[in-house]
């Protein structure tokens, strides 16, 4: 639910920026040619300088939706069947993500908390909840992440993202959440 | 290859036991009990002058004893007191009529509570005594009202009640105390909190409990006298969960999880050192031990073979065997596990179709009995008579504390004002 709000949120930024539509170079809105600036500005301004600076501006947005993006991947959580802690095939390319971005980001380091539905026993869903992290820390020091960066806690069924008690909330409950504890700042997105 | 029993569940020669389910909800904990009717002594408080409180709580707690037919009546008949009666002061055969066998009779004296214990048969007081009781308004009073209680049970039926006793249990995060009738719920950790776990000592004296923070979570034991907390020593790091005392009070037992998995270690709280691991999971989960009354031995929680079963160790880790035998592939998840006071039977829950139920295994020839079979009913805890067990279940529409006799099925639920889980039923609490 937090991932998917903050996809359709990284989404919604994209299709403003972008204007949906054919140009992909500039939004409308912003007048290029300025062929008479208005009042304030009388002096014959050099031309090129005020387009250095919008290139530059468009150039900071873009990379800052870029990591946006990243940061919504490493943030994208993973889901488990009842009472298993197996990466599911599904899921193994959002994990593949996050070890890219993880190579190109150094300085990251994640915390991975795994979580369980509410139908097993309340104890037993901490254990459960702590091999499910362990699962996803493992998955990704197979895919050559330092062991030292990724941290694994457990809620069992005390954090339920969805309230309620059927089989689709159960299932969005099975879950392991990933935090950026460090160096999230400015993410560069993986080559 | 491990080879698994095929287990037959023994499931409830129901009528009898539904029978005696006074409590009126819809659908009860049926018990396989060769309970027969009659069996249960008739038992009467009698009414007299003064002493309402302490009447109304000596005659629910030997109710709740499950071990009399209480017999009720409001006012005393005529004739049942003065110069036409018998030996004890009383009119034996008028009581003998309405069916009861024994009879209670409470009085002021100086410096307590007259109590006395008529045998109706034999007409005669079969025991008295004297106690001191506090005034109804003072702190400690209906602890000794229960304790008073148990007395008297241990004179009728033998074998002393489990009236003068608590629970902890988990609510909205926090740990609380409640007594054994319902009375005086009191908070013990801090709201806002995610606490769990709790666990009485043995002496009643503190308690242990998981103090969850951020996903990880010390095992933090804690003085009621003091109010002094101390974190078990090797649960200062990662997630800590599951604690349970050894019987000699100074060895604690908890599960820690790691990366590697979940695994029981104990340390010792009263020199507050040594903890020492006793199972090795290499990523399967080992937790909530809980040690057999002569503290020899630890039964605990395994997903060596898949789901989580029963299973049982010696208290240095050796001699791991599996307890509850289970089908595998058939038999659902098995948690919780509580040795029972006599060291007989363990009391646990396992899934059936996707619920929760309470199952007992003997521990000399490890026989499984099914023991509730409606709704969730789980995270069973023992009280010091060997025959009540407390339990969650959510038969009344959200989670609460209920408490069956296991001798004859019979179910009460103890108020609590929260949705109430993980309950730990106290031994007998001393003054």
């Amino acid at each position: 639910m937090r991932a998917s709000s903050l996809i359709l949120l990284t989404a919604a930024v994209f299709a403003a920026a972008c204007g949906g539509s054919p140009p992909p170079e500039e939004p409308a809105p912003e007048p290029t040619p300025a062929p008479a600036p208005p009042p304030p500005e009388p002096s014959q301004r050099d031309d090129s300088a005020e387009r250095e600076r919008l290139e530059r501006e468009r150039m900071e947005r873009e990379a800052a939706e870029r990591a946006r993006a990243v940061t919504a991947d490493l943030a994208t959580m993973i889901n488990f069947e009842y009472d298993q802690a197996t990466i599911r095939e599904a899921d193994q390319g959002t994990l593949d993500r996050k070890a890219s971005i993880l190579a190109a980001n150094p300085e990251v380091r994640l915390r991975v908390s795994g979580h369980a539905d509410e139908r097993g026993s309340d104890e037993y869903n901490l254990a459960l909840g702590n091999r499910r992290a362990a699962a996803a820390k493992r998955y990704l020091e197979s895919k050559g992440v330092e062991s030292s960066r990724i941290e694994v806690v457990s809620y069992g069924e005390e954090r339920a993202l969805n309230p309620g008690t059927d089989e689709s909330a159960f299932a969005q409950n099975r879950r392991d959440e990933f935090e950026v504890t460090a160096g999230g700042d400015n993410l560069a997105a993986p080559q | 290859m491990r080879r698994f029993l095929v287990l037959l569940f023994c499931l409830a020669a129901a009528p009898a036991a539904a029978a005696q389910d006074t409590t009126g909800f819809r659908e009860g904990v049926r018990l396989g009990v060769e309970y027969q009717p009659g069996v249960r002594p008739g038992l009467i408080v009698l009414p007299g002058p003064g002493l309402d409180s302490l009447r109304a709580i000596v005659r629910r707690d030997l109710d709740y004893s499950d071990r009399f037919e209480m017999i009720t009546v409001s006012v005393a008949p005529e004739g049942t007191s003065g110069s036409s009666a018998g030996d004890g002061g009383l009119s034996y055969g008028i009581y003998k009529t309405m069916g009861a066998e024994m009879a209670v009779e409470l009085s002021e004296a100086s410096g307590g509570v007259s109590v006395r214990l008529h045998d109706l048969n034999l007409s005669r007081v079969r025991n008295q005594q004297v106690v001191p009781l506090p005034a109804p308004a003072e702190a400690g009073y209906r602890m000794e009202a229960h304790r008073l209680a148990d007395e008297i049970t241990r004179w009728a039926s033998g074998t002393v009640g489990a009236a003068a006793t608590r629970f902890l249990f988990v609510a909205d995060g926090r740990i609380y105390r409640i007594d054994s009738d319902g009375a005086d719920v009191t908070p013990l950790t801090p709201a806002g909190g995610t606490a769990l776990s709790p666990v009485w000592s043995p002496d009643g004296q503190r308690f242990a409990y998981t103090r969850l923070e951020s996903g990880r979570g010390a095992v933090v034991v804690h003085s009621f006298a003091t109010g002094a907390k101390q974190t078990a020593p090797g649960s200062q790091t990662a997630l800590n969960i599951t604690p349970a005392f050894a019987p000699d009070g100074r060895t604690l037992a908890f599960a820690h999880s790691s990366e590697s998995g979940t695994d029981i270690f104990t340390s010792n709280v009263a020199e507050n050192c040594c903890a020492q691991r006793l199972t090795v999971g290499r990523y399967a989960d080992n937790l909530s031990p809980t040690f057999s009354p002569d503290g020899r031995r630890i039964a605990f929680v395994s997903t060596r073979a898949g789901p989580p079963q029963i299973y049982a160790m010696a208290a240095d880790g050796t001699d791991q065997e599996l307890l509850a035998p289970f089908d595998y592939g058939a038999t659902g998840s098995s948690n919780a596990p509580e040795w029972s006071p006599d060291g007989a039977r363990v009391v646990f829950h396992r899934e059936v179709s996707r619920s929760p139920q309470l199952f007992l295994v003997e521990v000399a020839g490890q026989r499984v009995r099914q023991l509730s079979s409606a709704g969730r009913n789980e995270d069973p805890t023992w009280a010091p008579d060997g025959r009540h067990v407390a339990f969650i279940s959510d038969r009344s529409g959200r989670r609460q504390i209920w408490i069956v006799d296991i001798e004859t099925g019979r179910v009460r639920q103890l108020q609590t004002p929260n949705a109430a889980r993980l309950p730990s039923w106290s031994r007998r609490l001393a003054r």
